[in-house]
């Protein structure tokens, strides 16, 4: 980097507030980026671009998958076999380079999504993390009491149930299935997708009860 | 090709490294049950210092009863279990539980 390139002055990063000061390791990661930039190792506007691909998607993304894997059996059985191709199916297509797996909640199994060493989550299809995710207490204590946290969270698991909780350390991606709520045998896809919650797709949490009939 | 197949028995090489690697501390040195072949990835302890990953790894997706890993502490189910993938490389076979002994999978 040239002299006037630091932070210190001389030129400022674009998109940064006017006085905003940043934690060292934020600071790092203007630097490392700025570096790759110059070497030309990337372009000065992919990290933004894959900024943009991540932000596009959201958990409401998640929720119309469930609900059609809810309402259709043949595309549950394909969403948990080949995720990738029935995502493709319903015009999800995920990146190349992220394996998404689907884990199915069943009235004997409850799974729990965390991953210890980092964040990994499956943003190609539910786009960022929620911030509790990516802690340090949420990271730790998914995999040492998992019940515990989940509780916190409002969901109690009956200790007959076989609580599963998937660490995604290396290249793959999970997304709970989680279970059609009981009371929603009559609702049509696009109703049942409103009930689908950020929360279950991870597994801190089960879908909205149907509203009430008025 | 894949060493080892769902419902074998494995251990985890407890290998302290400083060096990037995807293997969580907390489950090294125990044993566990393959549950799933997860895939063959380039590998990212190779990757992350600018090597080529090949040739790709096998990744598993292993099984560990919580109370094998908690002890007493573990507040849950007996049937409660972690699932974490692990490559290839920090697997070891672990051989039969010996009879009498407490299953470290459960």
């Amino acid at each position: 980097m040239s002299a006037d390139h630091g932070h210190g002055g001389g030129r400022r990063h674009p998109g940064l507030a006017e006085g905003l000061s940043l934690s060292e390791p934020a600071l790092r990661l203007l630097a490392m980026e700025e570096l790759l930039v110059e070497k030309g190792v990337i372009g000065g506007d992919d990290v933004r671009r894959v900024m943009d691909v991540i932000a596009a998607r959201s958990p409401a993304d998640g929720a119309r998958v469930v609900a059609r894997a809810w309402t259709d059996p043949a595309f549950k059985l394909r969403l948990l076999e080949d995720p990738r191709a029935a995502l493709a199916e319903v015009g999800y297509p995920v990146a190349s380079g992220a394996v998404l797996s689907v884990v199915e909640n069943t009235e004997a199994v409850h799974h729990l999504v965390v991953c210890t060493l980092c964040s990994c989550y499956p943003t190609s299809l539910l786009g960022p993390p929620p911030d509790w995710y990516k802690s340090f207490a949420y990271r730790s204590r998914a995999v040492a009491d998992p019940r515990g946290v989940m509780r916190e969270f409002g969901l109690e698991v009956d200790e007959a149930v076989e609580v599963r909780v998937v660490d995604s350390a290396a290249d793959l991606r999970y997304m709970v299935l989680p279970r059609r709520p009981e009371g929603t045998e009559g609702m049509a896809e696009e109703d049942l997708v409103a009930l689908v919650t950020r929360d279950s797709l991870v597994g801190v949490g089960a879908p909205n009860p149907p509203a009430a009939e008025s | 090709m894949a060493r080892f197949r769902p419902g074998d028995r494995v251990r985890v090489l407890p290998n302290v490294v400083d060096t990037h690697h995807r293997t969580p501390a907390y489950v090294k040195g125990r044993v566990g049950r393959v549950h799933a072949l997860s895939g063959s990835f380039h590998d990212p302890e190779d990757r992350a210092y600018g090597g080529s990953g090949l040739p790709k790894r096998e990744l598993y997706l292993v099984g560990f009863g919580m109370r094998s890993l908690w002890g007493r502490r573990y507040r849950g189910g007996q049937k409660d279990r972690l699932l974490v993938d692990i490559y290839e490389q920090w697997l070891e076979p672990a051989g039969q539980p010996i009879e009498g002994q407490v299953d470290d999978e459960r």
